[in-house]
């Protein structure tokens, strides 16, 4: 496939000239443009490939360039390319014209932007802080610049979050959080309500927020796998797979089938057992404790299985730039197989369990719909994007090792909380076969020694899907190794805005299981 | 209905001996189990009620909390609960670096639970900051912030872990 077409179509049909147009990667394309156009590029693509905005974002140039490069990627499922459009802001009042009216998945980036860089998105009339509270942090100060110092900085005065306000007779607000009832990461939630159904819900995260992407900055690319990990503790593999994508792509270092095949059976054990612990946690929050525990012994079982293959019960420490660090020999691939039976069959019965339940299937049928054109509208990704009948994954788009194996798209279409459980219900017995056929292709027990690597001054997009949609980490390299920009998007950072639009309509008690049914994380959101 | 039934005998008692590498295990979970119910029976009138906080974790310690209440391990049966609300709290159980944002929501959520009271760390974030140490955004470890007793040290830290160390403190002031 030629991505070539859509170059031309682009030079005639936008009236824009590209600056320059390079095929960094065989599947990154960057297109950079003047300032004036930026807008126009953008909304081009997006119409062209149907593609939500899956990264925007800057980076601080000032020092070699005097500039600021603004970066917003698409993805293209024709030509199995990342598009993205890059311009160049001057240092001394850098702005950009907003596209968030038309591509509303744009909308959060650009806030983030404002935010950490002080770029100001002329047109978006939104630029309340996400991560950055009002109430402890000070206007003026933007941390990711290079000449941020930490140590400059002025007490905050005491300002209030501006919350969307709904107002009429007997409307009333219920706010709840950052600290929730359960053992269970921070968030801000308030619910207008009128009578029971919710008429607004305004998220207000950022609790989490700890400056990951600035701690990366400096760091030894080598050295900077295990913060990756750290990042979000439930997809500790999918996140450090990202970032060791990216690196490799900057080293060209080709990792080993071998490899790739043992990254699938750890990217799928982290899949299976997140949905176990979800399916469980959708029953309990219907109050159906009985397969919630049953859930739990399930998740219990597989992570004790991820211990004994390799020593981490959150699959840390596994991967590498190059590859993993652990092998499995043939007692390992046993132990998998005869545990996976086990775990199948508990899993059948969980299953069971739920689908017989009438009045369990009632709380969770039409409850929460995410309509396919608003999580299209949104930019949902992932699980949420499949359950609501958008054929969106990772690794059919961009197969890799998943082109060798045979490998079926779960997918739903009504977008309510049974899609949600029925994608995962699915997909854990998906990963299960997914996970047997990357075992017997598994060659010798012999390990591959990871050879000496380099990279070179570049950057480079990791993807990878994890259990809850597309992680994507963007890094930037300076001529001495040391990474100069991390950006990292979790599915969760698209999908939160679905969550608030699910329970619309929806009564306060359900509000639990709509929540349980997206699981979105804080830490990844918030970074 | 039938089905459950009949799922909850073939599986029968779940609750085991955990085989955990790594970790020098004094007896089983049965035994350590068992002395702490005891101890808690007799210094706690019965049990000890623990609150969580995140303060900015990667959400792994909490997965691991929430794994100490699951039929494997059943922390419950020892006499240890999580409760909702500080309010019904004897201790706090505290993960995550503290980020500026929950340095407050930290102090609130302390100064809402009724004394006597006492402070747990769970995992490497919360001792001293773990790897987000020195970053913009971290407020500082949380024994600078709070009267922390007792640091449960991993990243995370498993289910036995926890219990374990829980009974290790206990025991010192038996």
């Amino acid at each position: 496939m030629d991505y070539q077409r859509i170059i031309e179509d682009l030079r005639k049909d936008v009236a824009a000239h590209p600056i320059s147009v390079n095929l960094v990667y065989p599947d990154e394309v960057y297109v950079g443009i003047h300032q004036a156009d930026f807008n126009k590029m953008c909304l081009w693509l997006y119409k062209r490939l149907r593609s939500p905005v899956m990264m925007f974002f800057a980076v601080d140039e000032r020092k070699t360039a005097q500039v600021f490069v603004l970066y917003c990627a698409f993805m293209s499922v024709e030509f199995q390319k990342w598009f993205f459009v890059h311009v160049q802001l001057l240092q001394e009042s850098p702005f950009f014209n907003s596209i968030s009216k038309e591509v509303h998945s744009a909308h959060l980036f650009e806030r983030e932007i404002k935010e950490m860089f002080g770029i100001e998105p002329l047109g978006n009339s939104d630029t309340r802080r996400l991560n950055l509270h009002d109430e402890v942090w000070p206007e003026g100060f933007y941390p990711l610049r290079k000449d941020f110092n930490n140590l400059l900085q002025p007490a905050a005065e005491k300002k209030e979050y501006n919350f969307k306000r709904v107002e009429g007779e007997g409307v009333f607000e219920i706010p709840v959080g950052p600290v929730h009832a359960g053992i269970i990461g921070p968030g801000h939630f308030r619910f207008s309500v009128a009578g029971e159904p919710i008429i607004n819900l305004e998220i207000r995260l950022g609790w989490t927020h700890r400056g990951v992407e600035k701690i990366f900055e400096g760091r030894d690319i080598f050295k900077a796998v295990g913060l990756s990990e750290r990042v979000c503790g439930d997809a500790a593999f999918a996140h450090s797979l990202a970032f060791c994508q990216a690196a490799e792509k900057l080293g060209n270092i080709r990792v080993p089938e071998e490899h790739l095949c043992l990254r699938g059976i750890f990217l799928e054990l982290e899949r299976m057992y997140n949905h176990a612990a979800d399916i469980g946690g959708i029953a309990i929050d219907a109050g159906f404790s009985y397969p919630g525990m049953y859930a739990s012994v399930i998740k219990e079982k597989i992570l004790q299985l991820n211990a004994g293959l390799t020593g981490s019960r959150y699959l840390k420490g596994v991967n590498a730039i190059g590859g993993v660090t652990k092998e499995l020999d043939s007692g390992s691939r046993d132990k998998l197989l005869i545990t996976f039976e086990s775990v199948r069959e508990d899993f059948v019965n969980l299953k069971e369990m739920l689908y017989s339940s009438v009045s369990f299937m009632d709380r969770v049928d039409d409850t929460g719909v995410l309509r396919k054109k608003t999580a299209e509208d949104l930019g949902v990704v992932g699980l949420a994007a499949r359950a609501s009948g958008i054929s969106l994954d990772l690794r059919k788009i961009f197969p890799g090792i998943y082109g060798k194996v045979n490998f079926k798209l779960v997918k739903q279409e009504k977008g309510d909380v049974l899609a949600r459980l029925t994608v995962r219900i699915e997909e854990f017995m998906e990963s299960i076969e997914l996970i047997k056929q990357f075992v017997s292709k598994l060659q010798s027990s012999k390990a591959q020694a990871l050879s000496k690597m380099q990279v070179k001054e570049g950057f480079a997009l990791g993807y990878v899907e994890g259990w809850r949609g597309p992680v994507l980490y963007w890094l930037k390299i300076d001529k001495s190794g040391l990474i100069e920009r991390c950006k990292i998007v979790d599915a969760s950072f698209h999908n939160w805005r679905g969550l608030s639009y699910a329970v619309l309509g929806n009564i306060i008690p359900d509000f639990p299981l709509c929540n349980k049914s997206f699981d979105l994380s804080y830490a990844g959101n918030d970074l | 209905m039938l089905n459950i039934l009949k799922n909850s005998l073939k599986k029968g008692l779940l609750t085991r001996p955990v085989e955990v590498k790594g970790v020098a295990i004094p007896g089983d979970l049965e035994a350590i189990g068992r002395e702490l119910k005891a101890i808690i029976y007799q210094r706690f009138k019965r049990s000890l009620h623990l609150r969580e906080v995140d303060t900015g974790s990667c959400s792994a310690c909490e997965s691991e909390i929430i794994a100490a209440s699951n039929p494997i391990y059943d922390i419950q049966r020892f006499g240890i609960d999580f409760v909702a609300s500080p309010r019904h709290a004897d201790a706090l159980l505290v993960t995550g670096p503290v980020s500026k944002n929950m340095f407050i929501a930290l102090k609130k959520t302390y100064e809402a639970m009724p004394g006597p009271k006492f402070v747990i760390t769970v995992g490497e974030c919360a001792f001293d900051g773990g790897v987000f140490k020195g970053s913009y955004y971290v407020q500082g470890a949380v024994k600078d912030i709070l009267p922390v007793v007792l640091h449960i040290p991993g990243c995370p830290p498993t289910p036995f872990a926890i219990i374990h160390s829980i009974l290790v403190f206990l025991k010192k002031f038996k």
